[in-house]
């Protein structure tokens, strides 16, 4: 069974060994994917596997036959670049951006948590319905660092894209 | 990272069968496993994975929950039941990790993390008694400010760093495995050991066993629970030290509390001196100081780490005071 990676199949690697991330930059030539810590404490490496943000340094290649991973290469449409890359063009999200790739991946996955009703460790009400304020997306973000500093423009850039519906 | 090879498992009894061999694994999400084989802290020969076993959870006919082993960090913690039942759980999982390693991390991988600190995986400057056996713990006399203070050794002073088994270990969870020679239930607080003078050694699993569910037992409705954590850092960092607790109150008495330390021992510690002086007595703040200060009477620290004692009850006196007035 095939890895489906922006839409296309593609058979996994022979060796067991290979981490998604190194199976992205090095196999397949899709090197928007970075490797900065390489051990899951930075969230650079972050991509989306069915949806959800996973870390790809920490993960087998193997294990994901038959999922669907979407990079920073799938986000745009043609020329139209998705919502959160143009947002965080807008907002000064990053300055190097060596971790935006991971920022951005994350953030997809983040907002599609919130939607379904996943709380964080700020949420007072565990039951409540989510609403992203700062500081909630400054906790579900917390996984992804920038060294540069520009965790206030990411913030700024989140917020915009965030529906009427959950925001504060 | 030394090669070995990869197999699925599709259910329970071929994982077992795959998982028997010497230098076999097991494999979850990976978080914790592939970053050790990858510094060659961890070796393996075949990882077996079975992330494709049950991911279910389900109401048990006591009226608790019985969650598959390979049910993810986050599909645990966002469970209606859990949320609204077992608030302490889905609280606990959410103040570990990033939301990330969350949605790779499973239930039974979470348990089977390594006991671990920093000269752990220091391989190429430090000694480590957990990492190589019997040469030495350079933590003991080193940096130790986040080490144990609680049943530690000469041998290894490392903390276990999972913030989700110190809810289950207040929870009174029973871990349900299978291996070899059939199935056998674990209560959580016997499943992590001790480092005694055998710290490579985390659990009482087995070679070969499987964790392939863990079963939540029904909370009163009365009893209220809850999760605190202290870190150096607002979010994702390990803990300096942690509380989970249960406390039920009528009038003002305790009916029942059950507590569980993290942060501050080779396992979760079960604060059951602290628990046996609050039962039956009352709930105020100075019961709640005086049953820290019980607990961790036995509290060794070490060079750097002697704030851990007051941190622990001032965490613990909180946290139970939130839990009375809640209950109130």
């Amino acid at each position: 069974m095939p890895i489906i990676i922006n839409g296309s199949p593609v058979a996994r690697p022979l060796d067991a060994r290979v981490s998604l991330l190194d199976f992205l930059r090095e196999d397949l030539h899709l090197a928007g994917t970075k490797k900065g810590c390489n051990q899951g404490a930075c969230g650079a490496c972050t991509v989306l596997v069915d949806g959800e943000r996973i870390l790809s340094c920490l993960a087998l290649a193997v294990q994901f036959e038959g999922r669907t991973v979407v990079t920073i290469e799938g986000l745009a449409e043609g020329d139209v670049l998705h919502p959160l890359q143009q947002a965080f063009i807008d907002h000064d999200g990053f300055q190097c951006g060596y971790c935006t790739p991971g920022q951005i991946c994350s953030a997809i996955g983040m907002a599609a948590e919130a939607k379904r009703g996943v709380p964080s460790h700020v949420s007072t009400d565990l039951s409540a319905d989510v609403r992203l304020t700062r500081e909630e997306l400054q906790e579900r973000m917390s996984g992804n660092l920038c060294r540069c500093g520009a965790h206030n423009g990411i913030i700024d850039a989140i917020l915009e894209t965030v529906p009427a519906e959950m925001a504060a | 990272m030394t090669p070995f090879d990869y197999a699925r498992a599709g259910d329970t009894a071929e994982a077992l069968r795959l998982g028997q061999g010497p230098a076999a694994a097991y494999l979850g999400g990976g978080t914790n496993l592939v970053d050790l084989m990858r510094e060659t802290i961890a070796r393996a020969d075949t990882l077996v994975d079975v992330t494709g076993l049950s991911s279910a959870i389900e109401e048990t006919e006591e009226g608790g929950l019985m969650i598959g082993g390979a049910v993810r960090n986050t599909a645990l913690a966002e469970h209606r039941a859990v949320r609204s039942r077992y608030p302490l759980l889905s609280r606990a999982i959410l103040a570990g990790a990033s939301a990330q390693i969350r949605n790779m991390a499973t239930v039974g991988g979470n348990l089977l993390q390594r006991t671990r600190c920093t000269y752990f995986y220091d391989t190429d400057g430090s000694r480590c008694n957990k990492r190589v056996p019997g040469s030495g713990c350079d933590a003991i006399d080193g940096f130790n400010r986040i080490h144990a203070i609680l049943g530690a050794s000469a041998a290894c002073v490392a903390t276990h760093p999972s913030d989700m088994c110190v809810a289950l270990a207040a929870l009174d969870a029973i871990v349900h495995v299978q291996g070899r020679e059939g199935a056998r239930s674990i209560a959580f607080a016997e499943l992590h050991r001790l480092p005694g003078d055998r710290p490579e050694i985390d659990t009482i699993l087995k070679p070969g066993e499987l964790i392939t569910a863990v079963e939540l037992p029904p909370l009163a409705p009365s009893a209220r629970s809850t999760y605190r954590k202290v870190r150096d850092r607002a979010s994702y960092a390990f803990a300096l030290v942690s509380v989970a607790a249960v406390l039920d109150v009528a009038d003002g008495q305790i009916k029942d509390a059950r507590i569980a330390l993290g942060g501050v021992a080779h396992k979760p510690w079960r604060a059951s001196k602290a628990e046996a002086r609050l039962r039956g007595g009352p709930a105020t703040e100075q019961a709640f100081r005086e049953a820290a200060m019980a607990e961790l009477a036995d509290a060794k620290p070490l060079s750097e780490n002697g704030f851990k004692t007051e941190l622990v009850t001032r965490t613990l006196v909180a946290v139970l005071g939130d839990l009375a007035g809640a209950a109130s």
